[in-house]
């Protein structure tokens, strides 16, 4: 008997119909398209986007060259290099790194002791030279100088969690 | 409108029939540019998107800039292919899909060529249209396109056979092979018309037709995710978008002709009954043509938007043992209907 019926079903598309029915349901159901350049959807305060060297309030940068974040870059994209300064201490005298390598990961950020590099917001960029891709100390130091504010917030809000 | 008759009568014959197809090629081209983005639109509701939205007003130039896109890209002949037939291939896919038109009635008087034998025209030019598809997969000299043409063949004429019986069943219940005295041969109300008696030939047909057009379920010759782009996958600019045209054209087309010969044609659906009947009756009957042709190509779009494709077995048994017997039974029982001239529909 249930063949039988089965038989029948299949012979009148009823799965299909039903199918059908489905889709056709969405047809009219809410649309979740988001228009990007004017909409956006919300960000997390712990996003990875493009890197920045941060500085502390008296404008001394954050970055003892430790190399800790060149040692643990699973891609090697970071390059530094450091030597003493007259007052003792220790400082980069380059702090590169290779957006083309890198695979924001954010190990360089959670292994920096002194919260010096960190991946920002930004992630709407581009380069149009060849070279470009790398970016120096300099640029590092002026996006974070840029992003201070924002950068400080999410540090903030993302704190007690660490 | 007197001025203008006059005036037509002068127009040599030649440039009369010029005229004539060049009215029913232009808006069946406009209305294949307008169908593609119909149904990225229409899919893209279902998929909870909104579809193209960029091109000029809510998207509405968008057919126009994937035109001028493709005509602009290079045709890339590759060096294996064999160059003549791979350019005739899309030609010969297209132009079948273009003159089928010509026997199509829109009105009772408005048709082409009113000639006795349209049905059968109809059935001889359309499967024309896998010689492009093969002849375009052999010339192309790629496995995946060989592949893609050897599977379009076989399924193309599988699905010919029952859509060829499902149509001598509407030649049965007509008694003609004129597609004007076939719709006319369903005037009465919305009962009259054909779908009701033949409704198992008129789904197999209506199957049929998304097979032979190669749209999904049934989109084994193109398989995208198995034969990356089945017989067209070596053309690119204008040949490609030749093949599409002839996709699409063809998607009209078989809507029309169930429209025409289930459908009831340009005949009003209001037909027969006592008071819609008078206020519907000013609406010109090539709008109600143009309407069903649209519910049904709506639901091509539908039927993609929501079946898998079918496995190529599966779609080989679907033809040779599920519609071919159906068919023969439903044929018989037709002939008994009109042999005993069955009230209402055949008598």
């Amino acid at each position: 008997m249930k063949t039988i019926i089965n038989y029948i079903k299949s012979l009148f598309l009823w799965e299909l119909l039903k199918g059908l029915k489905l889709t056709g349901s969405y047809l009219f159901g809410k649309k979740i398209t988001v228009q990007y350049p004017e909409e956006k959807t919300p960000m997390s305060p712990r996003f990875r986007g493009l890197h920045a060297l941060r500085r502390y309030p008296n404008g001394e940068e954050r970055c003892i060259a430790c190399k800790l974040c060149e040692a643990v870059c699973p891609a090697a994209c970071i390059t530094i290099e450091s030597e003493q300064r007259a007052d003792g201490t220790r400082r980069t005298t380059r702090y590169d790194i290779d957006l083309f390598k890198c695979i924001y990961c954010g190990f360089c950020e959670e292994s920096c002791p002194v919260d010096a590099i960190v991946e920002t917001r930004i992630f709407e960029y581009h380069f149009e030279q060849r070279g470009d891709n790398i970016i120096t100390k300099d640029k590092l130091l002026e996006i974070g100088d840029r992003n201070e504010k924002q950068i400080a917030a999410d540090r903030a809000t993302d704190a007690r969690f660490r | 409108m007197n001025m203008l008759s006059t005036f037509w009568t002068t127009v040599p014959i030649t440039l009369q029939i010029v005229i004539q197809i060049l009215a029913i090629v232009l808006p069946l081209s406009l209305a294949v540019a307008y169908l593609t983005l119909a149904e990225r639109k229409v899919i893209g509701y279902i998929q909870a998107r909104i579809g193209p939205n960029r091109v000029g007003p809510r998207g509405w130039l968008q057919p126009i800039a994937d035109g001028i896109k493709l005509l602009m890209k290079e045709v890339i002949i590759p060096s294996g292919a064999s160059r003549a037939l791979f350019i005739i291939g899309p030609i010969l896919s297209l132009a079948p899909a273009l003159i089928a038109w010509a026997v199509i009635p829109f009105d009772n008087t408005l048709v082409l060529a009113d000639i006795n034998a349209g049905l059968l025209y109809i059935m001889a030019v359309t499967s024309m249209g896998v010689y492009g598809v093969i002849i375009a997969g052999w010339a192309s000299n790629s496995k995946y396109a060989f592949l893609g043409a050897m599977r379009c063949a076989a399924q193309i004429v599988s699905y010919e056979i029952a859509m060829g019986f499902a149509l001598v069943g509407v030649l049965l219940a007509a008694g003609s092979l004129n597609l004007g005295d076939i719709v006319r041969a369903q005037t009465g109300s919305l009962a009259h018309w054909f779908w009701l008696p033949l409704l198992p030939l008129f789904l197999i047909y209506f199957i049929a037709g998304v097979a032979e057009t190669n749209r999904a379920p049934f989109d084994v010759a193109e398989g995208e995710s198995e034969i990356v782009a089945g017989f067209h996958v070596e053309y690119s600019g204008m040949t490609f978008a030749v093949f599409f045209l002839a996709e699409y054209a063809n998607m009209i087309l078989v809507s029309a002709l169930a429209a025409l010969m289930f459908l009831g044609g340009w005949l009003s659906p209001f037909q027969g009954i006592p008071l819609l009947q008078g206020l519907f009756a000013w609406v010109p009957g090539i709008v109600w043509l143009l309407l069903k042709i649209s519910v049904l190509l709506f639901l091509f779009l539908w039927f993609r938007a929501t079946f898998p494709r079918y496995r190529y077995d599966q779609i080989m048994r679907l033809g040779w043992k599920v519609f071919i017997p159906i068919t023969i039974v439903w044929l018989l029982a037709v002939g008994v209907a009109v042999l005993y001239k069955l009230p209402w529909w055949f008598d």
